[in-house]
């Protein structure tokens, strides 16, 4: 059974370290600017990870105007092309999810809902920031040197993405663009370090490991994943930029470009994709489980019940994380690499299939018998369900290694990540903005942009990306800017990728409303009161909201019991806090 | 309301989709039709528990959505559910997963009698090589590529010489034969891509990699790149034709080999040792 007793607690430990004070800023710049208090950075992390993020959008829109309309625009040519759809992979990835889930999510949550004043190294977290800000930055300067930013696809292989045959390749772009990964993954390192190390420190007196809520579990995997994930992808940007600057061959073999016999010689293209999926796949679950933990939270709340199976839960988070270490070369079917890795590949991809649908079940059950709110994020929450199932049973198809071999490269791979780790973590990402922002800011969101914005972007990316399999399924390649004349693709093809191309156009809208509604519930939304949620978990506890510098009050809070007593039977109240001692409350347990 | 006829309506809209789709893959040309029924197995059970999850969340939205007065239940856990889903679903990725391996396996175990026949892809062309009388393909090495020399066949090595060399993308492929493709690249990554085959497997400059088919079919098919190979690679097209023996022999006839196109210092020049493939 989870820690749901609250009679006798013998969690709660006497103090053994005194607290020591927090480094309390007194000017401008260094509360705000340069601030060590991880809500501030939080806000720092989202805020550029957001506007990033919009540029990745205003990307798709060029990538769907091509295919939906080929040759409408003068200035999309295959080169600029490639480097759209380079950059929006790229940038949704890593500058985007990565970076709004770990240093936006993580930095504000992880200090409240563990009931600490702060992370644990508050100036190396502010570094964190900074460093990420400049690999952005970095990012940013690529659009703008001659020759323009990398177009070698966001896997960046070589040989191609150092060979003249590839846009960016002469310039500084492929160059800026490893120069960004690395300063990325430096600065990650140093959030990631603090993050998990918050989690194993710094929980306040009564919070055990068993009462964490999903969210921090979610959240503390897969910051442990990326710790262990990013360092091969570090290493193969290195490698890669020594290959392209110093002329080294660690990736490249003896090769021809265009006729010319060039001096490299001796190295491996294959390595650099097992270094780059040893990183690429853990890095799907970097964004998938804290997305993940938001959501199992967003339901309970909203389900006003608690998450069925918390154990099983925690578990299943722990295990896809341990898993997702050894299902690299499900990326690499058709690579080139020995065919028996097929073997051991599809049965390691199939398996973390399980623990995945655990979860699943869960969150629909969790929903049986529940008092179902249909708030805005419980919609998302939905949303986030349809298009994960969705996009992790086409997953099935793709693990499965001798069916991957037809799907691979077309349209149907595309369809399908773009359904698992795009759409579905941004719907969690919009579900939990619309649940934290009334204690970000004091104010709600507007509800009815809210519905608006659930409705248009959920129905507009299920008819985007629904039938984009069907365009793979036909046997579209993906990465191709025109269909071309070859006989197996039919003309409705075009007038299918046209109203996708629609669909994504409205979706693309409804993202500027949202963002409208970000900017104006600032100052107009609702005042939100300090628990508008009437949630359990210790974040709504505070006694200021937003909560001040140190989070919590003169004390911090004790927790007694679990973060899910929602309904609890014998209680007056449908959910008592976390920090509730509860004496009332008799929970009672069916199984 | 409207939520749990938004769910209902993605159901059962996928399902109507999935039905009634123009869009479906080509008729296939090659033994791969297993690959295929993998497919159709893959799309019966995803689907039915794509629905089987969707319509079960919709019902608690429609049968538990707020009231005045309702209260949700308290259950934590129920380990006997757990357990029994967990059983279930693991069934389930047996079931794909087993039949999955098997076909693997038939994929990458190439008959003894299957016949060779080289691909060598450069940005943004194809180029072909056939084993000739001796039915051996001689050595190979990139870094013997030249005008005279287009695919890098070592000189020395006597099986090259009447290894047929067909510098032109279109390929000629007999019909009801095993046939083994050897997958080279001279320069960047590239993927040898015939949807009708349902086989395709990357190419890597340094290596060798392969596939097998046997064609079923004769007709024209389109050669495709599936692997980014840089600004031209929408582009890289070609022509491969599944023909009859007779039709085949035909065209082979018309075929020069390697010793026909090569001037004849080839052999006296070429120093650099081939590591062949």
């Amino acid at each position: 059974m989870a820690d749901i007793h609250t009679k006798t607690d013998e969690h709660i430990t006497p103090t053994e370290v005194a607290e020591v004070e927090l480094y309390h800023a007194t000017s401008f710049w260094t509360k705000y600017i340069f601030s060590q208090d991880a809500k501030v950075i939080a806000i720092q992390y989202s805020i550029v990870a957001i506007a990033i993020g919009f540029v990745a959008l205003a990307l798709s829109s060029l990538i769907r105007l091509q295919l939906g309309f080929p040759h409408l625009f003068e200035f999309i040519t295959p080169e600029t092309y490639y480097q759209f759809v380079t950059m929006h992979g790229m940038i949704m990835v890593v500058y985007l999810l990565t970076a709004l889930f770990l240093g936006g999510f993580g930095n504000y949550l992880i200090p409240l809902m563990i009931g600490a004043r702060d992370m644990v190294f508050p100036y190396v977290n502010m570094l964190s920031f900074w460093i990420y800000f400049l690999a952005v930055i970095v990012l940013v300067v690529s659009f703008f040197v001659p020759g323009g930013p990398t177009g070698a696809g966001w896997t960046l292989y070589p040989p191609q993405a150092i060979l003249s045959g590839t846009p960016g390749s002469q310039g500084a772009g492929i160059i800026l663009m490893l120069a960004s990964l690395a300063l990325f993954i430096i600065g990650f390192t140093m959030g990631g370090l603090n993050y998990v190390v918050t989690v194993l420190q710094g929980r306040t007196r009564g919070m055990t490991m068993m009462r964490l809520p999903l969210t921090i579990w979610g959240i503390f995997t897969a910051t442990v994943l990326a710790l262990l994930a990013f360092p091969a992808l570090l290493v193969a940007t290195v490698m890669m930029l020594f290959d392209r600057v110093l002329g080294t061959s660690f990736f490249m073999p003896s090769l021809i470009e265009f006729g010319e016999h060039l001096s490299y010689g001796g190295g491996s293209p294959i390595m650099f994709q097992h270094l780059f999926w040893f990183f690429g796949h853990p890095e799907v679950y970097i964004v998938a489980l804290p997305a993940f933990g938001i959501v199992s939270d967003l339901i309970s709340v909203n389900a006003r019940k608690n998450i069925f199976g918390y154990r099983m839960m925690v578990w299943a988070i722990v295990g896809i994380g341990g898993l997702s270490f050894i299902v690299w070369a499900h990326h690499m079917y058709v690579s080139g690499m020995h065919p028996f890795f097929g073997f051991f590949f599809a049965t390691t991809t199939l398996i973390i299939a399980v623990p995945t649908a655990i979860k699943v079940y869960n969150w629909v059950l969790t929903l049986w018998r529940g008092d179902i709110h249909l708030t805005t994020p419980m919609l998302f929450s939905i949303g986030f369900i349809v298009t994960f199932v969705n996009g992790g049973l086409t997953g099935l198809f793709l693990g499965n290694v001798v069916v991957d071999v037809p799907l691979s490269d077309t349209m149907f791979v595309v369809a399908h990540f773009h359904m698992v780790m795009g759409v579905a973590p941004v719907m969690v990402i919009m579900g939990a903005i619309y649940h934290w922002y009334p204690k970000i800011t004091g104010r709600m969101l507007n509800d009815a942009m809210g519905k608006f914005h659930f409705w248009v972007t959920f129905v507009g990316s299920y008819l985007i990306f629904f039938p984009m399999h069907y365009v793979g399924l036909v046997g579209v390649p993906r990465r191709y800017p025109e269909l071309g004349d070859a006989a197996f693709i039919p003309e409705s093809v075009a007038t299918l990728n046209a109203f996708i191309s629609i669909s994504a156009f409205v979706v693309g809208f409804a993202q500027i409303v949202f963002l409208y509604n970000l900017i104006r519930s600032i100052r107009n939304g609702k005042h939100a009161g300090s628990n508008p949620w009437r949630a359990t978990t210790l974040e709504w506890q505070t006694a200021q909201t937003p909560p001040g510098h140190g989070n919590f009050g003169d004390e911090l809070p004790i927790v007694y019991r679990w973060p899910y007593d929602y309904s609890v039977p014998g209680a007056s109240v449908d959910f008592i806090a976390q920090n509730d001692p509860g004496t009332g409350a008799k929970p009672e347990t069916t199984s | 309301m409207a939520v749990v006829i938004l769910l209902v309506l993605v159901v059962l809209g996928s399902v109507l989709f999935h039905v009634f789709s123009p869009w479906w893959w080509t008729e296939i040309a090659t033994n791969w039709s297993v690959i295929d029924d993998m497919i159709s197995v893959t799309f019966w059970i995803t689907g039915a528990v794509f629905a089987a999850v969707i319509l079960f969340m919709a019902y608690c939205i429609f049968k538990f959505q707020h009231t005045e007065g309702r209260v949700a239940a308290y259950e934590p856990e129920n380990n006997k559910l757990e357990i029994w889903l967990t059983i279930i679903t693991s069934l389930g990725i047996t079931a794909l997963l087993v039949p999955g391996l098997v076909v693997w396996f038939q994929f990458v175990t190439v008959p003894g009698i299957a016949t060779e026949v080289e691909v060598l892809a450069q940005q943004w062309y194809w180029s072909y090589r056939l084993p000739g009388k001796d039915g051996k393909l001689g050595m190979v090495d990139n870094r013997l590529i030249s005008n005279e020399n287009p695919l890098g066949i070592n000189p020395n090595d006597p099986y090259g010489q009447d290894d047929v060399v067909i510098d032109s993308d279109a390929l000629h492929l007999p019909i009801g034969k095993p046939i083994k493709m050897l997958l080279r690249s001279a320069d960047v990554l590239h993927d040898y891509y015939v949807p009708e085959f349902r086989a395709k497997m990357d190419m890597v400059p340094g290596m060798v990699t392969y596939f097998w088919i046997e064609p079923t079919r004769t007709g024209e098919f389109d050669v495709l790149c599936a692997e980014l190979c840089g600004t031209g690679h929408y582009m890289m097209s070609g022509k491969v034709f599944i023909d009859t023996q007779e039709d085949y022999e035909l065209w082979l006839l018309e075929q020069l080999t390697f010793a026909e196109i090569s001037p004849s210092e080839n052999l006296s020049t070429a120093t650099v040792v081939a590591d062949g493939n």
